[in-house]
């Protein structure tokens, strides 16, 4: 790890102005990615603005509507909130599946929105629910959010600062798990809100997105049996080691139908 | 049987210090002055050095010194070297490469050590690293073993033409040609034996220190066998005498055959310390493991069996491609050679077995053993082929095994590949293995899944192993540098207690219970009060580690014959003091007894007595202190069957282990609750190669698998809960009639797994690991 400045800001404001002062500076979440990036040398920024000290960013809130979960609220406290697991149990059961006791117990949600690793959970999770990405600028549509790999519309010094889900009618998130890393190979999340059916897909290609056509088929027929004829695109699958774009593809369409089935 | 003697599970004492964080390992030592190492490592995989620019990395804050491979050289510091020596088919040696520590003008795999930065501080030996510039020309690579050795490959060393380390043949060649050419029917099957990485848990690490008073070195480090280290580091590497070498391993935290080998990194910071007259120390971190570690396995193999037509084996026909990596690393040679061919037999009667194994050099990692080292390779080989040979004769697996099988009656059993194997029942662990199973059981099981959708399948292995490594005179007459044999020193205290030392090294076996039940068993002191000891060369009198599933075999053996002339001594000491005839004192549970009286001494009273000899007549030595040396007879041979039962569902081709049954023939077990421990381990380490466990170089010679996000590794949810029972027989040749279950199940489990899935996708093969896109497209091929 390279010698960088620390700062440990009590609120917002102070943190968009510590990064807007230094000259290459990260905010931390919970550092499940920043750090390991860090100690392997790969990542070298000058300042880190580390968010715990944050109170305001942490926390899980529900209306009538849905729920709406502070950045810096950990994977293993949405996992556990009574709050989600009566109303979005499928997000609960997500981020009770993600990385390991010591990640869940540190890595955070914005954080892992914000990182958009392509084979992140969450990210499938926002995509699907057609959840709200709340900044320290701006609300952010999750269609709007995910631009590419390890991309989001976030600016420089631009916090999430919760993000806020509407209750699903039935949702389910269904993941193929890498052997190695236990990221998602393949994550789909499926929900259904009305007559109104969002897919979203995880792991598959360089960042999460919506399944359209599996949205199209299943918002005219929401059953498993609908999706045999769906055409997953396998020249936009990742290939690697681990699973070839042709298998993702498969995958897809399977994860999919078990994802729709869980919700009936 | 004393109350914590020999057959009893008792709870492991070195356990206490490593649960409330007392254990004591490498990285966990600091001294006063200490400096920090990093190894400046080849990005390429094939490349000369044009030129090192150092002058950066010098001035570099904190740097106390910056070495290459010219500095050792100009140290006289040796190459490392191999241990083992294989004769080629031309009758001339294995070639072998010199094994530079630090580089000289070439680099040979992607992690070769180029230079140590010695610095004040981790932090600023790493930043004066990046420093070093390395004039690289990069050379094309070979990373695949099946084609290293072809015409118009780049040549690797100048040494070895073609790529080839040697070739070996064993057996008649013409005897199995005929064979096959009057067969019945003849089985084929091509499969390679996926490359590992080892893996322990703690990696490797080493603090050198350099006394300028006693002008001693000692040398921290993770090794499973300090002695071997010291013996080698001295006699071969010039390092120090030995006397004046000092090797501590102190607790190593899993070994695995990984901690075997002598390193590049041990020998140069042994020198460095010296040089700098500063201790240093260097630790790797996971990714320098990955590429630096030994790693193991990883061949190309064609194997034929000629059948008559009852299903008999005639002969067997093997042909190896064995990848040795960059570099022979220590015992290199020995594992894809002997330690694998000598097995082709396995538990059956084949009479005819001819072999050819081609080692080659390839731009990777050098490659050695791994728990199993060689026997793992030879029963995938043999069992999987074995199954195929069975789908050929449209004989169930479990009959093709029983109509070969060496009878109960034939042991000692000369095999015609150079083993004698010592004891064996392998029908009675085969029905014990199907009872446990509940084989008949298997197409109801199977019938339900299908409902389900899911594939049911079932598959056995019946192995057999040589452990308890070895007889010297075998070993010596085969190339090795070195005899096998153990020793240890069993002292008394002169208040009662007891310190065994012993050279059977622990990296996590539980030798400091299962050695103190055996002289509580043997002694009849209480178990609290003996202490294992082990893993220093200034503490154990000597030693050759622990691998091979060796410890208890040898080194047990040799602390059983120190008790025994403790027995003697103490049988002297106790008519001295009984004032009786020495011909007329029996020992039994702790006591020396006049025979037919009730006038006693309590062995610790013997202890205090020979510690205080008052009035000990000449010829009467004081002191109560044995060591004892033994070499094996033989090898051990363990044996059983091990039965998988899998679940794989088509759709996704995740495959999921139901069931696993192993019987084991480990001969007398001293504590049950370690051996189990030992078969857990060794078959959760199997179905990692068999599922999992995949190392992979890309065709530049970058290993993709570098870390444990690529590289997976078994964990809990991977295995079942095993059930697990033994058949023991009596090994005639082993004063304990102990076999040795360290690597079994690392051995047995592969053929067992991939059995299963062959047989639940009905094809005749799948390689290793069987991950869930090979086992889908099987599925796809199958239905």
């Amino acid at each position: 790890m390279y010698d960088f400045s620390y700062h440990n800001p009590k609120n917002v404001a102070d943190a968009v102005s510590a990064m807007n002062e230094a000259e290459d500076g990260k905010f931390v979440a919970g550092g499940q990615t920043m750090i390991p990036t860090m100690k392997h040398r790969l990542a070298s920024p000058s300042d880190i603005i580390d968010l715990r000290g944050i109170a305001e960013l942490s926390g899980i809130t529900v209306d009538g509507r849905g729920i709406s979960i502070g950045a810096m609220t950990t994977h293993a406290e949405v996992a556990a909130s009574s709050d989600v697991q009566a109303m979005i149990p499928a997000l609960a059961a997500l981020a009770a599946n993600i990385g390991d006791p010591a990640v869940r117990n540190c890595g955070t949600i914005g954080g892992s929105v914000a990182n958009n690793d392509p084979a992140a959970d969450y990210p499938a999770a926002v995509i699907a629910l057609g959840a709200t990405v709340k900044t320290s600028k701006r609300e952010i549509s999750a269609d709007d959010f995910f631009t590419g790999m390890f991309e989001t519309a976030l600016e420089e010094d631009e916090l999430i600062t919760a993000i806020s889900f509407p209750k699903a009618d039935a949702a389910a998130y269904m993941k193929f798990e890498n052997p190695a890393s236990r990221y998602a190979i393949v994550g789909v999340f499926v929900a259904k809100t009305g007559n109104d059916v969002r897919v979203g897909i995880t792991g598959a290609t360089p960042c999460a997105h919506r399944g359209m056509r599996l949205e199209e088929v299943l918002n005219s027929n929401f059953s498993a049996d609908a999706l045999e004829s769906v055409e997953i695109p396998v020249a936009k699958m990742n290939a690697d080691i681990h699973a070839s774009a042709e298998y993702r593809a498969h995958l897809v369409k399977v994860m999919t139908r078990r994802a729709v089935a869980a919700c009936s | 049987m004393a109350e914590n003697g020999i057959g009893v599970s008792v709870r492991r004492k070195e356990d206490k210090r490593y649960l409330i964080g007392k254990g004591n390992y490498t990285d966990d030592i600091n001294v006063v002055g200490q400096t920090y190492a990093i190894f400046v490592r080849s990005p390429h995989a094939h490349a000369t050095i044009n030129g090192i620019e150092l002058a950066a990395a010098e001035t570099s804050a904190g740097v106390v010194a910056v070495f290459t491979g010219d500095d050792l050289a100009a140290d006289g510091i040796g190459p490392l070297i191999c241990g083992v020596t294989v004769t080629s088919d031309d009758g001339e040696p294995h070639r072998a490469p010199a094994h530079p520590a630090l580089a000289q003008g070439k680099v040979n795999y992607v992690g070769d050590h180029v230079a140590i930065v010695i610095a004040e501080t981790l932090a600023q030996a790493k930043d004066a690293a990046e420093k070093v510039e390395v004039d690289y020309g990069i050379l094309p690579a070979v990373t695949d073993t099946g084609s290293a050795a072809d015409e118009g490959q780049q040549q690797i060393h100048e040494a070895a033409p073609n790529n080839i380390c040697f070739n070996w043949p064993l057996g008649d060649k013409e005897a199995v040609e005929a064979a096959f050419a009057s067969a019945h029917k003849i089985s084929r099957l091509d499969l390679i034996n996926n490359r590992m990485v080892t893996n322990p848990i703690e990696p490797r690490a080493v603090l050198g220190e350099y006394n300028t008073g006693t002008e001693e070195i000692t040398l921290h480090l993770t090794s499973q066998n300090p002695h071997l280290h010291r013996l080698v580091l001295s006699a071969f590497n010039q390092l120090a005498p030995e006397h004046k070498l000092r090797i501590v391993a102190p607790d190593v935290g899993g070994g695995f055959g990984a901690k075997i080998f002598i390193y590049a990194e041990e020998l140069v910071v042994g020198w460095a310390c010296r040089k700098v007259n500063r201790p240093v120390k260097w630790t790797s971190d996971r990714t320098e493991a990955f590429l630096s570690d030994a790693h193991g396995r990883d061949h190309v193999t064609s194997a034929e069996m000629a059948l008559d037509k009852d299903g008999k084996f005639l002969a067997l026909r093997v042909m190896t491609t064995a990848n040795l990596g960059a570099y022979i690393s220590t015992f290199g040679t020995m594992v894809p050679s002997y330690l694998y061919a000598f097995l082709f037999a396995g538990q059956y009667t084949t009479p005819l077995i001819y072999s050819e194994v081609k080692a080659v050099f390839t731009n990777t990692a050098p490659v050695d053993a791994s728990r199993g080292a060689g026997r793992p390779e030879a029963t995938f080989m043999l069992e999987r082929l074995v199954d195929v040979a069975a789908a050929d004769m449209g004989l169930d697996p479990v009959e093709i095994r029983r109509r070969n099988f060496i009878p109960v009656d034939a042991f000692p059993y000369q095999t015609p590949v150079v083993q004698c194997y010592d004891s064996g029942d392998y029908h009675a662990a085969l029905d014990k293995a199907l009872a446990l199973a509940d084989y008949d059981g298997f197409g109801a099981r199977a019938e339900e899944a299908k409902t389900r959708g899911m594939l049911r399948g079932i598959g056995l292995s019946s192995y057999v192993e040589a452990c308890g490594i070895a007889p010297s005179a075998a070993v010596g007459q085969l190339g090795a540098g070195i005899g096998l044999w153990e020793s240890a020193q069993v002292r008394f205290n002169p208040t009662g207690n007891v310190q065994v030392f012993t050279g059977s090294h622990s990296s996590g076996q539980g030798h400091e219970t299962t050695f103190a039940q055996l002289v509580t068993e043997l002694l009849g002191v209480p178990i609290e009060d003996i202490e294992v000891i082990h893993g220093d060369t200034a503490k154990t009198q000597f030693g050759m580690g622990t691998y091979g599933s060796r410890s208890m075999a040898v080194g047990g053996v040799a602390i059983a014959k120190a008790c025994e002339k403790l027995i003697a001594k103490g049988k002297k000491i106790a008519a001295h003091a009984l004032e009786a005839a020495e011909g007329d004192i029996e020992f039994a549970d702790g006591n020396f007894t006049i025979a037919g009286t009730d006038k006693a001494m309590s062995i610790a009273e013997v202890a205090f007595n020979a510690y205080v000899p008052h009035s000990y007549p000449e010829d009467l030595e004081p002191g109560f202190d044995e060591n004892a040396f033994f070499d094996p007879l033989n090898f051990s041979f363990p044996g059983g069957t091990h039965i998988c039962e899998v679940e794989i569902d088509p759709e996704t081709g995740v495959v999921e282990i139901i069931k696993y049954s192993a019987v084991d023939d480990f001969g007398k077990l001293i504590n049950p609750m370690i051996v189990e421990g030992q078969v857990h381990g060794g078959i959760t380490h199997g179905v990692g190669q068999a599922l999992l466990e995949a190392c992979h170089y890309d065709s530049e010679g970058q290993l993709i698998t570098a870390s444990f996000m690529d590289y997976a590794m078994p964990r809990a949810d991977n295995v079942p809960s095993f059930d697990i029972d033994y058949a023991p027989t009596d090994p005639p040749d082993n004063p304990l009639g102990v076999k040795g279950c360290g690597e079994a199940g690392a051995i047995g489990a592969p053929p067992a797994v991939i059995n299963a899935i062959t047989n639940a996708l009905g094809v005749k093969h799948i390689d290793m690991p069987a991950t869930p896109e090979k086992v889908w497209r099987a599925a796809q091929g199958a239905a």
